[in-house]
């Protein structure tokens, strides 16, 4: 009956993130028809979250925790999107699921289940492991999706977050974002002394990783999308200025021969060039390097704060922060410079603007009376919403789908501090990252599979 | 290291504190009422009898006449200690967000370091950082401390204490 497709795709494989292989896995039954009774439809406000049984993979011949482990972590991405609602394992009827074998149906319709995931994690002779799943659609009893994956053990973590994806996807028709990581700026000591490292971890908290030791201020760290790459800013030099860090091997170099401070520098979509501001004076200005000919390009020419600068992901249009009409307010010039128009018009100061990977938002931050907001508008500057306010919310950078954005948001006072947070475009579910200590400047990867 | 520039910097606050409660009455005091209890041409000289802040509004770079009166004070000490170069520090509090913080404490340090420049400082002497929201001398959650945290400071870079 189950056979194992000769269709394998290798994952875009990173040396330090070892390779995870993925093999499609034969149905058990008639595959699905195209219009699957689950389905979650994301265009809408506020989500229902979809009711979905995991119970435990099955660990065949292996280690049990591993694969209790495994499942918790899946639960935990599809928890986290507001888009899923895990349930209750102890409300499960058919105990001891195989993933070789047809679920009873009647008894996940019991508890209302409307997807089940049901999968298994053996080791392997060589030492690798193998991670096989199915997504069943309760209500027309079929199944939706299975796949096979091999791994390194030390990989399961990412193994199961790419499973999150799958499942995301195949439910959502939208491209996950669970196997990606966040860059960001660990703080810890008194906030009159703070000490800065840049850290990376996996999207949901785990696996903190510290790039740099603290012997300097560092800031506003920026994922390549194309490479792993971060741009962020540093005070190591003469001048505090723009850098690249290879996050694999360490290196690091300084962004052109700038004569002064350069800051607030972030990728362009195919990963060639950086913007960033120049400071001349009083004055701060928007340059382009490209980081293979070295050539660096003026954007913008005023005699004001210009910075923050955001491409569109087609890479024709940029979006950045200028006072140049008094108050910060936001404008979309063309890429090579020229024609800035200004966006922002409601009431209060705008700032930080970041093009959403799917081109049709832009988020900001925005202060008013003393608040500070995280907010969507689209390109022309119509339609801007609001997603969460409070004391201090501060720079928003998005997930690879555009559907979700990571800021930080600071408490008050001597012993308050940056806490990393996420929040749908809905508005309605906010999330906090866990992280060690204190944490600004997320920035999140592209997807990595 | 980092805890010898700490005990230097809190020596440093003590003594100011000393001479603001005490200046009027102190002993040591001179009839011009600079603090005698410090050498003449030191950086503690610099920080006590001249002072090396001065504070803007908020989102602001202007200075007021306390601030222009305070780097006239710093361009004739300067003047008469010739061996000093300096470094403005440009800073803004913490109610603003990060990239505009970095060039407004930059602007506040420019504003300042004009100042200096039309006061008899030579440019050549005078260098220039902002470090944005990044360094807060003062930590609490309203106007008191956030007004001391947008300032610009003049540091001696070869300074003796």
């Amino acid at each position: 009956m189950r056979k194992i497709l000769n269709t394998i795709s290798v994952l875009a494989g990173l040396k330090a993130w070892g390779r995870v292989v993925l093999v499609a896995v034969a149905t058990l039954m008639a595959q699905s028809s195209v219009y699957a009774l689950v389905e979650i439809d994301i265009t809408q406000g506020n989500i229902e979250p979809l009711p979905i049984a995991l119970p435990s993979f099955s660990a065949e011949g292996g280690d049990s925790k591993l694969s209790a482990d495994m499942t918790s972590v899946i639960a935990a991405d599809l928890k986290r999107s507001g888009l899923f609602k895990p349930l209750d394992p102890a409300s499960f009827i058919q105990k001891n699921m195989s993933v070789n074998s047809t679920p009873r149906f009647g008894d996940w319709r019991q508890i209302s289940a409307q997807a089940l995931v049901t999968g298994t994690v053996t080791k392997q002779p060589d030492g690798r492991l193998r991670a096989e799943f199915r997504l069943w659609d309760v209500f027309a009893s079929e199944q939706m999706l299975g796949q096979q994956f091999y791994t390194t053990p030390e990989n399961w973590r990412r193994l199961a977050h790419i499973i999150s994806d799958a499942i995301y996807e195949r439910l959502t028709g939208e491209k996950g974002y669970f196997d990606t990581r966040i860059v960001f700026v660990d703080e810890t000591g008194p906030k009159d002394k703070r000490v800065k490292r840049l850290a990376i971890m996996d999207q949901d908290g785990a696996n903190v990783r510290y790039l740099t030791r603290g012997d300097d201020l560092v800031l506003t760290p920026r994922f390549s999308p194309s490479r792993q790459e971060i741009t962020y800013m540093s005070y190591g030099g003469a001048d505090p200025s723009v850098y690249l860090l290879n996050i694999e091997t360490g290196q690091r170099e300084i962004v052109g021969n700038f004569p002064g401070m350069t800051f607030a520098p972030r990728f362009s979509p195919d990963g060639q060039s950086v913007v960033m501001s120049l400071q001349q004076g009083s004055n701060a200005n928007i340059f382009k390097m490209d980081l293979r000919s070295r050539r660096t390009t003026r954007l913008t020419n005023t005699a004001a704060i210009d910075t923050s600068p955001s491409y569109s992901p087609d890479s024709q249009k940029v979006v950045f922060e200028s006072d140049r009409g008094g108050t910060q307010q936001l404008y979309v010039m063309n890429a090579n410079g020229g024609n800035s128009q200004r966006i922002s018009f409601g009431p209060g100061r705008y700032s930080t603007p970041v093009w959403s990977p799917r081109g049709d938002l832009i988020a900001f931050t925005k202060q008013h009376q003393g608040r500070f907001m995280i907010g969507v508008m689209r390109p022309d500057g119509k339609g801007e919403r609001i997603l969460t306010e409070g004391y201090h919310n501060e720079g928003p950078a998005w997930s690879p789908n555009g559907r979700v954005l990571v800021f930080f948001r600071d408490t008050p006072g001597a012993n308050g501090g940056p806490q990393v947070w996420t929040v749908d475009l809905t508005g309605y579910n906010e999330q906090r990252v866990d992280t060690p200590a204190f944490a600004s400047d997320p920035s999140w990867s592209p997807l990595i599979n | 290291m980092f805890e010898r520039v700490k005990a230097v910097q809190g020596a440093r606050w003590i003594i100011i504190c000393f001479a603001v409660l005490f200046a009027a009455a102190c002993a040591q005091t001179k009839p011009d009422g600079l603090s005698s209890n410090v050498k003449p041409g030191t950086g503690q000289d610099f920080v006590v009898n001249v002072g090396d802040r001065v504070f803007f509004e908020e989102d602001k770079s202007t200075l007021n006449s306390q601030g222009q009166a305070t780097l006239a004070n710093q361009a004739k000490w300067l003047s008469r200690y010739s061996q000093y170069t300096i470094t403005v520090e440009g800073h803004a509090d913490e109610r603003g967000t990060r990239q505009y913080n970095i060039a407004l404490g930059a602007r506040r340090a420019q504003a300042s370091r004009d100042y200096l420049v039309s006061q008899g400082v030579s440019a050549s002497r005078i260098k220039t950082i902002s470090y944005g929201k990044e360094r807060p001398v003062a930590v609490c959650n309203d106007n008191s401390c956030w007004s001391q945290n947008r300032r610009t400071v003049t540091v001696l870079n070869n300074a003796t204490n």
